[in-house]
């Protein structure tokens, strides 16, 4: 593990109006994937958004990417400086084909990413490049939204709950590419509600509570811990709220 | 007997399965809509070459609001800036290259007109006009609007402040009086069925379906128009994933005024370049947005097309007492649409 942190979090702040949505959140991410879990409306999409600068909401604090100051820059210098950001709900452009969100990225030269890549990775969409963003399965929607944000050679990704509202095989095939990445050196920031997914990604986990980084835990910690899990997520073991 | 058909059938129909549920409104609008289309049969089978006559005046006038509503379209969909100097620029184009025009041709003082221009001195005044029109537009865009992205009532006001202060410059530099652009052409030449029809007139129409075909292949072939159309959609994600978009607002505005300067170019050289020009075509181009569907080219195609045949038949098949009141038409055709589309033709909720 190199000594600078492929992502630094200090003191981030966010605000939607008088709303502070996100409360001095300090964290690192190393080679190692790092996943966010926490209840609905604790700041975790907030907190992706404030890395990419989106507004809304409004972010404060210090982000450092490789050791570099990125906060307070537009959105695409962001992106171009390395953050792939892979947005709830996909964000798909439903007037562009599978092809066409692609082919608008601007590839960086140097780096293994490019349109065949992302073909080389998820053979699913070669098959549907002429398709409709809107006509993609769920599945299919979610590949296309990493695939995209690959070929801007990221440094890190930015998931934000990538396994919501897909069948539990398609999940598994996720888990599967989110480690590939890992594997490849790119640092994971990953958002998740499910469980599952987020320990068998991440081992490290930064609990997010009202805002705020409420404490870390490891995936053994949780996994083995019912009541750990209902503090935190709010679920039993058998799944039920 | 036959009322118990009746009854039978009224009791089937809505086990049928789906039906299209109309409104009294909307009803009420198909009927309206169906007795002028009876009523424009009707008149264009007693006079066929006045009805293609009226029907190509229609549709050369549609290309004009093509020309002039796609560069609307463009930046109002990409943007969400209602640029309420679109109109200007159509004018500016028109005296621009009149100005232009006027100090190639050297006119007889006494003379009215121009003299007939030749292809450079109608060609060098086009290309001129259409370029500073788009360089103004770039300039608004970056000077004025550019910081203010997102308040819309903010960017309407701006706009409305610059096409007052362009039209009040636009008499005291050009004057009142509507004049017209010299064309390298002869004015009018024989057609079968019309007759004879003004050449500009077909040049028009002509150099909008060009107009057309180039924007739809920039707008679906290139990273530009992809860029755009995902723009469309959701401006925010395409700066997520690395794009400049400023870059792609000015392209979009260059592009936008310049096709409103062109218009305003070709509607000088068929009609005439007149200071009224910017109000009317900046509410045409609205109307056909509105139409058509925010930032849809086919959409404007389309509305551009029903504006201009609406005008154009209104114009003469109206009975005399109420010809005056075409222009209500244009509005009708909007609560039409907006009753059964609500976000357009081709439109689609942001």
């Amino acid at each position: 593990m190199s000594n600078v942190p492929i992502l630094s979090l200090q003191n981030v702040n966010a605000h939607y109006g008088a709303a502070h949505v996100v409360q001095d959140v300090s964290f690192d991410v190393h080679d190692e994937p790092v996943c966010v879990i926490g209840r609905n409306g604790m700041g975790k999409t907030s907190l992706c958004r404030a890395i990419m600068n989106l507004d809304p909401p409004t972010a404060a604090g210090t982000i450092l990417l490789d050791g570099e100051p990125i906060n307070g820059k537009p959105p695409y210098v962001i992106a171009r400086a390395g953050v792939g950001y892979v947005p709830q709900g996909r964000k798909l452009f439903q007037s562009l084909s599978v092809d066409e969100h692609l082919r608008m990225i601007k590839t960086p030269r140097v780096g293994r990413w490019n349109t065949a890549a992302v073909y080389d990775l998820f053979p699913r969409l070669a098959e549907r490049k002429k398709v409709s963003a809107t006509q993609l399965s769920g599945g299919e929607q979610q590949m296309l939204a990493i695939g995209r944000a690959m070929l801007l050679q990221p440094r890190l990704l930015v998931m934000d709950e990538p396994s919501e509202g897909l069948a539990p095989r398609i999940v598994e095939e996720l888990v599967e590419t989110l480690k590939g990445f890992v594997n490849e050196g790119v640092g994971v920031l990953l958002i998740e509600q499910n469980l599952g997914v987020a320990t068998s990604v991440a081992e490290r986990l930064v609990v997010m509570v009202a805002g705020t980084v409420f404490t870390e835990t490891t995936s053994t910690e949780i996994s083995n811990s019912p009541e750990l899990q209902q503090r935190f997520l709010g679920v039993t073991p058998t799944g039920h709220q | 007997m036959a009322t118990s058909e009746v009854g039978a059938t009224a009791e089937i129909v809505p086990q049928a399965g789906p039906r299209v549920r109309l409104s009294r409104g909307t009803v009420f609008l198909l009927v309206v809509l169906a007795l002028a289309v009876l009523g424009i049969g009707l008149q264009a089978a007693s006079d066929v070459t006045l009805f293609a006559q009226i029907t190509l005046n229609g549709l050369s006038l549609a290309g004009l609001y093509f020309i002039v509503a796609s560069g609307f379209t463009l930046i109002f969909g990409l943007m969400r800036v209602v640029n309420m100097a679109h109109g200007s620029f159509y004018m500016l184009g028109g005296i621009i290259a009149y100005l232009i025009q006027e100090r190639m041709l050297n006119p007889d003082p006494t003379s009215f007109d121009l003299p007939q221009a030749t292809l450079s001195s109608f060609l060098i005044p086009l290309i001129v006009s259409m370029f500073s029109v788009a360089l103004l537009g770039v300039l608004i865009q970056q000077i004025f609007l550019r910081w203010n992205q997102g308040q819309e009532l903010r960017q309407a006001l701006i706009t409305i402040a610059l096409s007052i202060i362009i039209a009040d410059q636009a008499v005291a530099r050009f004057g009142g009086i509507a004049k017209e652009i010299s064309v390298p052409v002869r004015k009018s030449i024989e057609l079968p069925i019309v007759g004879m029809y003004g050449t500009m007139r077909l040049v028009m129409l002509l150099v909008a379906i060009v107009v057309g075909v180039i924007l739809v292949l920039i707008i679906s072939r290139t990273r530009f128009g992809m860029i755009v159309r995902a723009g469309v959609d959701d401006r925010q994600m395409v700066t997520a994933l690395g794009v400049n978009i400023q870059k792609v607002f000015a392209g979009a505005f260059f592009l936008g005024a310049m096709l409103a300067g062109l218009a305003g170019v070709l509607g000088g050289a068929v009609n005439s370049v007149n200071k009224s020009d910017d109000g009317k075509f900046l509410l045409i181009s609205l109307v056909i947005v509105i139409v058509g569907g925010m930032g849809s080219l086919p959409g404007a195609a389309v509305g551009a097309v029903l504006l201009g045949l609406i005008d154009s038949y209104s114009d003469v098949y109206l009975p005399d007492s109420v010809t005056n009141y075409g222009v209500l038409l244009t509005f009708f055709l909007l609560v039409f649409v907006l009753a059964i589309r609500p976000y357009g033709l081709f439109g689609r909720p942001a």
